[in-house]
C-alpha cells in the first residue's frame, strides 16, 4: 500500500504522520503538495491536522479549493481512500467527502489532551480489527472539533456503520464528561458511505511510537493496512 | 515629522534620549542628526535594544563551556553542542509591557518573535515553554489578562506548529498591572548548517522578506524602556499583531534556505524592525549597507521613511544573498508563496544608509548605535532596600503551628501557585511533531526526544520570584538551582541557561540592587553547575501601582535551563510506579517554612527570608541523583518546590493514580516538615527489588536521605492518621484554578 501525505501551506502534522506511516509502519509513503494534481499512484491520501492557508476564515474552507483537492475527490469518487486527521477531517467536511460540519468547540477553548476512542462500528477499514469494547487513548488537538450533523444525517451514518469512533471514558463508558468538544453523540471520527474516505477529530499518529509511552494509535494503522484493498 | 528636519535637544528628550545621549550623538556624527537619524538612534539606543544600563554586570556572567558554539551575543541566540552532529539553539525573550495591554497580541507576538530567532540560525524549532506572572487571579483585570496571554500563546504557537511542552504559571499581587510574559523557544540544527546573523560580502543583495511593513509597532522597543503607568493604553498602536501562518511559511521556506547554502546572514526583524537588523547585521560582519526604503513594501500608503525604518510589523526577515544565487533564494520563498524584495546592498562600511528615491536620508555609523559597539553603557547606583534587613528579623517561634494540617494540605492544593495548571496547558498544543514524552507521563523537565537517536532534550524554566525579592542573590542561585534540579531529576545532565530578567525601573537604586544581586547569584550557581549563559534579554520598568505607591513587580530573573539527556532509557518520571514501593527524599529535613506558599497564603505573612539554600548541598544531592538514575534503581523523582515535601509527594501519587503512607520526624516541626520549603530536596520511589541497591549508593557518598515510607494503592496517611484518599485531593488540585478564573 502506498500513501501519500498532502503539505499544505500551514498543515503541521503532515511529517508526524509521513515519520508514523514510513518509519512506524515502513509503508511507502511520499510528500504530496497543495498545488500539485500529481497523486502519484498512491492508495491512500491523507490529510494531516495543522492550520491550512492560516484557517483564519472557517477550519479548512480554503483548502477545499487547492488543486490537489480537486484531484483527492476524483481520487475518493474512483474509490480510492482518503483519511483525514484534525486539520484534514474539517478539510474533508468542507469538499463534503463525508457528510456533517465541525463546530467550534463547546468550551471555545483550543483543547489539547489525551482521550480515550471506543469503535462504534466495525465496518471501516480503520476499525474493522478493533476490539469494540476496548476504550483507545488517542490525544486530541483542535479548537473546531465539535462534530454536528442534522437528526436525519445521524440516523444514516448510526443505521450505516458510518461512525467509526465516539468519545468514552477510559473505562469504555460513552458519558457527557468523556465528551472534550460537545461533539453531537459524542462522534470523534465517521466515514462516507463508501467507506473509502474516513476522518477524525483525534491523532492516531501521535499515539504511534513506543518512546512516546502511547502505542494505542497503532491498532487504529494496523487495522487500515489489513482491510484496504488496492482499487 | 519630516524625516530630514534637523533635530534639537529636545527632540531628543521626546524620543526618549537624555541630553548628553544627544551630545554624543552629534559627536560620532560629527553634526546635527536629522529626525531619521536621531530616530536611529533612539531606539537603537533605548534599554531594550542596547542594554546600557545592565551590559556591565551581564558582562560578569560565565559564557564559556565545553559545549558552546556560539556565545552569548554573537547570533540571535545560543548554540550548544547536543552530540551526533546536532546543535540547540534556544532562548527566552521577554513581551511584557505589549502583554498588559493588549495580552492577545502581546504574548501571541512574543512567541513568533522568540520562534523567529531560532529558526532564522537555520534551526528548526521543537519546542516552546513559558513563564508567565499575574496579579491576584480573582480580579477581573488578571482574568482578562490571563485569558488574553493564554490565548494568544496557544493560537499562535498552536498553528505554527511547534508543541509547547512546559512552562510555569505564578500569581502575585505585585504583577497586578504589570504582567511578564517570557517566552521560550529551543531548535535543532546540524552542527554546521548554521545560519549566521552578521552579514556578509561586499556587493550582496540586501532582501526584506515576509509580511509587508505597517504602521504597527513603531516606537514599540522605546514603549518597552519606560515604565508601564496609566497612560500605557495610549500606547496600544506600540503593540504589533501577528500572523502565525506566515511565521509558517516563513520557517519552511528558512529550512529549506538553509539547506542551499546560499544565504550570506539573515536576522529576523524585532523591536526596532529594519533599523535594527540592517545595523545590527552591519555591524557585526565588519561591513555597511545601503538601503532604499521607498522599495519596502508596505501595508499602507503615505508611510514616512522613519516609520517604515522603525515599523515592528511582525514576520518579516532581512536575508543576505550571495551574489548570483538570488534566482535560488527567490525561487524557495516563491514557492511558499512570500514576498521577497531586494531593498539594498551591502557596503564596505562603516555605515548604513538610508536612501528615499534616491537621496540620502540617514548616514551612520553602524558600529555606534549596537551593544558592545558605540551604545552608551551606564554603571547605576545601587542601595539596599529597608524591606530586606527586616525580612531577616522573622522568627518562626512567633507563628503558631496550626492543630489541623490536614485542612491545611486541603487549603494548599487548592492555591492557584500549587494547584494544576492544566487550564492552561491544555489550550496549548504539547504534543505536535510527536517528540515530547511529557505529556503522556510528566518529569520535572520537558523531555523531547531528539528523533532517530537514543537522545532527548530536556528543558525547564523557573524562577521563584518570591525567594528572588526576599534575597536577590541566594534567590536567583535557587532558580538556577531548581532549573539543574528538575533536569537531573528527569534523567538529564545540564548543559547551559538562557535568562530573561525582569526587574523595575533601573534607575531606581532599590531595584539596582536587586539586579546586581540576582546577578551575582546567577554567576555563582551558573559556575557551580557548569552551565553557561548563553543569552536572553533584560526587561526593564516592570511595576504595579498598590493603592498610592508605585511598587517594583518581584526582582524575576527567569531562568530556562536545557539539558541533555544520553539514553532515553534513563528518563525518570514523577508519578508513583506501583503499591509497595518505598518513598525516600534525598536532602535534609529543616525547620524552615520561610517564604512558603504555606507562610504566606495560610498565616498571611509576607516579611521573611529566602529558604534555606546551600549551593554545596544542592550540588552534592543533585550529583548523587544523577548516579541512582545511571545505575537505575530509582522507580520515580520528584523536587519539592512549593507546597513543601507535602504537595510534592501528593503530586508523585495523583499522577500515578496511588496514595502514601508517611511518618514525619519528631525533631522537625510538623509544619515545617510537611509544607516548609527548604530547598535541595527530591522525593523518589524505590522498588523493594531495588532498596538494597539504593541504601548502598546512598551510603558510598555521604548524602543525607530518609525513609518516608511507601506507596499505597490510593489511601493518603500521615503518621498513621487518616488524610483520606488521593481522588480527594485530585479534583480540587484539578479544578481550582479553573474555577477561580472561570467565576
Amino acid at each position: 500500500m502506498k500513501f501519500g501525505v498532502v503539505t499544505f501551506p500551514g498543515s503541521n502534522c503532515d511529517q508526524d504522520m509521513i515519520d508514523t506511516l514510513r518509519d512506524g509502519l515502513g509503508c511507502e509513503t511520499v510528500a504530496l503538495w497543495h498545488k500539485d494534481r500529481d497523486l502519484q499512484g498512491v492508495d491512500m491520501v491523507v490529510l494531516p491536522g495543522g492550520f491550512s492557508y492560516g484557517d483564519y476564515l472557517r477550519s479548512g474552507a480554503i483548502a477545499r479549493f487547492s488543486p490537489i483537492m480537486e484531484e483527492v475527490v476524483k481520487h475518493a469518487d474512483r474509490g480510492g481512500y482518503v483519511l483525514g486527521v484534525c486539520n484534514g477531517f474539517q478539510i474533508l467536511t468542507e469538499t463534503q467527502l463525508v457528510p456533517g460540519a465541525l463546530l467550534h468547540n463547546a468550551s471555545h477553548k483550543f483543547i489539547c489532551k489525551n482521550v480515550f476512542l471506543r469503535p462504534a462500528s466495525n465496518l471501516s477499514p480503520m476499525t474493522a480489527d478493533l476490539n469494540e469494547n476496548k476504550a483507545y487513548k488517542i490525544p486530541i488537538a483542535h479548537g473546531e472539533g465539535r462534530y454536528f450533523a442534522d437528526e436525519e444525517t445521524l440516523k444514516l451514518l448510526n443505521d450505516q456503520g458510518q461512525v467509526m469512533f465516539r468519545y468514552c471514558e477510559s473505562d469504555g463508558a460513552i458519558t457527557d464528561s468523556a465528551n472534550p468538544n460537545g461533539a453531537i453523540q459524542n462522534i470523534a471520527g465517521v466515514c462516507n458511505e463508501g467507506r473509502n474516505v474516513m476522518g477524525m477529530m483525534p491523532h492516531p499518529e501521535r499515539a504511534a511510537d513506543e518512546n512516546l509511552l502511547n502505542t494505542d494509535g497503532l491498532a487504529l494503522f494496523h487495522s487500515l493496512l489489513n482491510h484496504m484493498v488496492t482499487v | 515629522m519630516d524625516s530630514a528636519a534637523l533635530t534639537t535637544v529636545e527632540t531628543a528628550k521626546e524620543l526618549g534620549l537624555l541630553p548628553e545621549e544627544f551630545d554624543k550623538i552629534c559627536e560620532v556624527l560629527g553634526r546635527t542628526p536629522n529626525f531619521t537619524e536621531l530616530s536611529v538612534y533612539s531606539v537603537m539606543w533605548s534599554e531594550h535594544c542596547s542594554y546600557k544600563n545592565s551590559i556591565v554586570w551581564l558582562k560578569t556572567l560565565p559564557k564559556e563551556g565545553p559545549h558552546m558554539l556560539a556565545k552569548a551575543g554573537e547570533e540571535n541566540a545560543g548554540l550548544v553542542d547536543i552530540g551526533e552532529g546536532l546543535a540547540c539553539a534556544f532562548k527566552i525573550e521577554s513581551h511584557n509591557h505589549p502583554s498588559a495591554v493588549e495580552p492577545y497580541q502581546g504574548a501571541a507576538t512574543g512567541v513568533g518573535g522568540i520562534n523567529r530567532d531560532i529558526f532564522t540560525m537555520g534551526a528548526r524549532p521543537i519546542a516552546q515553554l513559558n513563564s508567565l506572572r499575574f496579579g491576584d487571579p480573582t480580579t477581573d483585570r488578571t482574568k482578562w489578562l490571563v485569558k488574553g496571554v493564554v490565548k494568544g500563546i496557544g493560537n499562535y504557537g498552536n498553528s505554527f506548529g511547534i508543541p509547547t511542552v512546559g512552562g510555569e504559571v505564578y500569581f502575585d499581587k505585585c504583577y497586578e498591572q504589570n504582567p511578564l510574559v517570557n517566552a521560550f523557544s529551543a531548535g535543532i540544527v546540524e552542527v554546521g548548517g548554521q545560519i549566521s546573523a552578521k552579514a556578509q560580502g561586499v556587493g550582496n543583495a540586501v532582501y526584506i522578506v515576509g509580511s509587508s511593513t505597517g504602521r504597527d509597532g513603531i516606537h514599540g522597543a522605546a514603549f518597552a524602556s519606560k515604565d508601564l503607568s496609566e497612560d500605557s493604553a495610549n500606547d496600544i498602536p506600540s503593540v504589533q499583531v501577528g500572523d502565525p501562518f506566515q511565521e509558517k511559511l516563513l520557517l519552511e521556506a528558512t529550512m529549506e534556505l538553509a539547506k542551499i547554502g546560499a544565504v550570506k546572514g539573515m536576522q529576523d526583524m524585532g523591536a526596532a524592525g529594519i533599523t535594527c537588523s540592517t545595523s545590527e547585521m552591519s555591524a557585526g560582519g565588519g561591513v555597511g549597507m545601503d538601503i532604499d526604503l521607498d522599495k519596502v513594501p508596505t501595508r499602507q500608503d503615505g508611510m514616512e521613511p522613519w516609520e517604515i525604518l522603525l515599523s515592528e510589523s511582525q514576520e518579516r526577515m532581512l536575508v543576505v544573498v550571495d551574489k548570483g544565487r538570488e534566482a535560488e533564494v527567490e525561487a524557495i520563498f516563491e514557492k511558499w508563496d512570500i514576498h521577497c524584495e531586494p531593498i539594498g546592498i551591502v557596503t564596505e562600511g562603516p555605515y548604513v544608509r538610508y536612501f528615499w528615491h534616491g537621496e540620502k536620508l540617514a548616514e551612520i555609523p553602524a558600529e555606534s548605535l549596537v551593544l558592545g559597539g558605540g551604545a552608551p553603557i551606564y554603571h547605576r547606583e545601587t542601595r539596599e532596600p529597608a524591606y530586606y534587613a527586616e525580612y531577616q528579623n522573622f522568627d518562626m517561634d512567633l507563628v503558631p503551628c496550626p492543630e489541623d494540617l490536614l485542612s491545611v494540605a486541603k487549603e494548599l492544593v487548592r492555591l492557584p501557585n500549587i494547584a494544576s495548571k492544566h487550564w492552561v496547558y491544555d489550550q496549548y498544543d504539547s504534543m505536535v511533531g510527536t517528540k515530547n514524552r511529557s505529556t503522556n507521563e510528566a518529569s520535572d523537565a520537558a523531555i523531547v526526544n531528539v528523533k532517530g537517536s537514543k537522545r532527548a532534550i530536556a528543558m525547564t524554566v523557573d524562577c521563584n520570584s518570591r525567594y528572588v525579592h526576599a534575597d536577590p542573590e541566594v534567590g536567583t542561585m535557587i532558580a538556577v538551582a531548581e532549573n539543574a534540579r528538575n533536569i537531573v531529576c528527569s534523567g538529564g545532565v545540564p548543559s547551559a541557561i538562557t535568562n530573561c530578567l525582569n526587574f523595575g525601573n533601573p534607575y531606581n537604586p532599590e531595584v539596582y540592587w536587586q539586579f546586581v544581586g540576582a546577578i551575582k547569584g546567577m554567576g555563582k550557581a551558573c559556575e557551580k553547575f557548569a552551565t553557561p549563559v548563553t543569552g536572553g534579554n533584560v526587561s526593564f520598568y516592570n511595576q504595579t501601582q498598590i493603592g498610592n505607591r508605585i511598587e517594583p513587580v518581584f526582582p524575576t530573573p527567569t531562568i530556562a535551563m536545557i539539558g541533555l539527556v544520553e539514553d532515553t532509557k534513563h528518563v525518570t518520571t514523577i508519578p508513583f510506579k506501583a503499591k509497595g514501593d518505598l518513598i525516600y527524599m534525598l536532602g535534609t529535613s529543616r525547620d524552615d517554612i520561610s517564604s512558603s506558599q504555606y507562610l504566606v497564603h495560610h498565616h498571611g505573612i509576607e516579611a521573611s527570608p529566602v529558604p534555606f539554600f546551600s549551593l554545596e548541598e544542592e550540588y552534592a544531592n543533585q550529583e548523587q541523583l544523577k548516579e541512582l538514575i545511571r545505575k537505575g534503581v530509582i522507580a520515580s523523582a520528584h523536587d519539592v518546590t512549593e507546597g513543601g515535601l507535602f504537595i510534592a509527594l501528593l503530586e508523585s501519587a495523583m499522577q500515578g493514580d496511588l496514595g502514601f503512607d508517611i511518618t514525619t520526624d519528631v525533631e522537625i516541626r510538623p509544619d515545617a516538615y510537611l509544607f516548609g520549603e527548604s530547598q535541595s530536596r527530591i522525593v523518589v520511589s524505590v522498588t523493594p527489588e531495588n532498596e538494597e541497591s539504593f541504601i548502598d549508593l546512598m551510603m558510598l557518598n555521604g548524602v543525607e536521605f530518609d525513609l518516608l515510607g511507601h506507596v499505597t494503592k490510593g489511601a493518603i496517611r500521615v503518621d498513621d492518621e487518616d488524610w483520606g484518599t488521593v481522588s480527594d485531593y485530585a479534583k480540587p488540585y484539578q479544578n481550582a484554578l479553573g474555577e477561580v478564573l472561570e467565576g
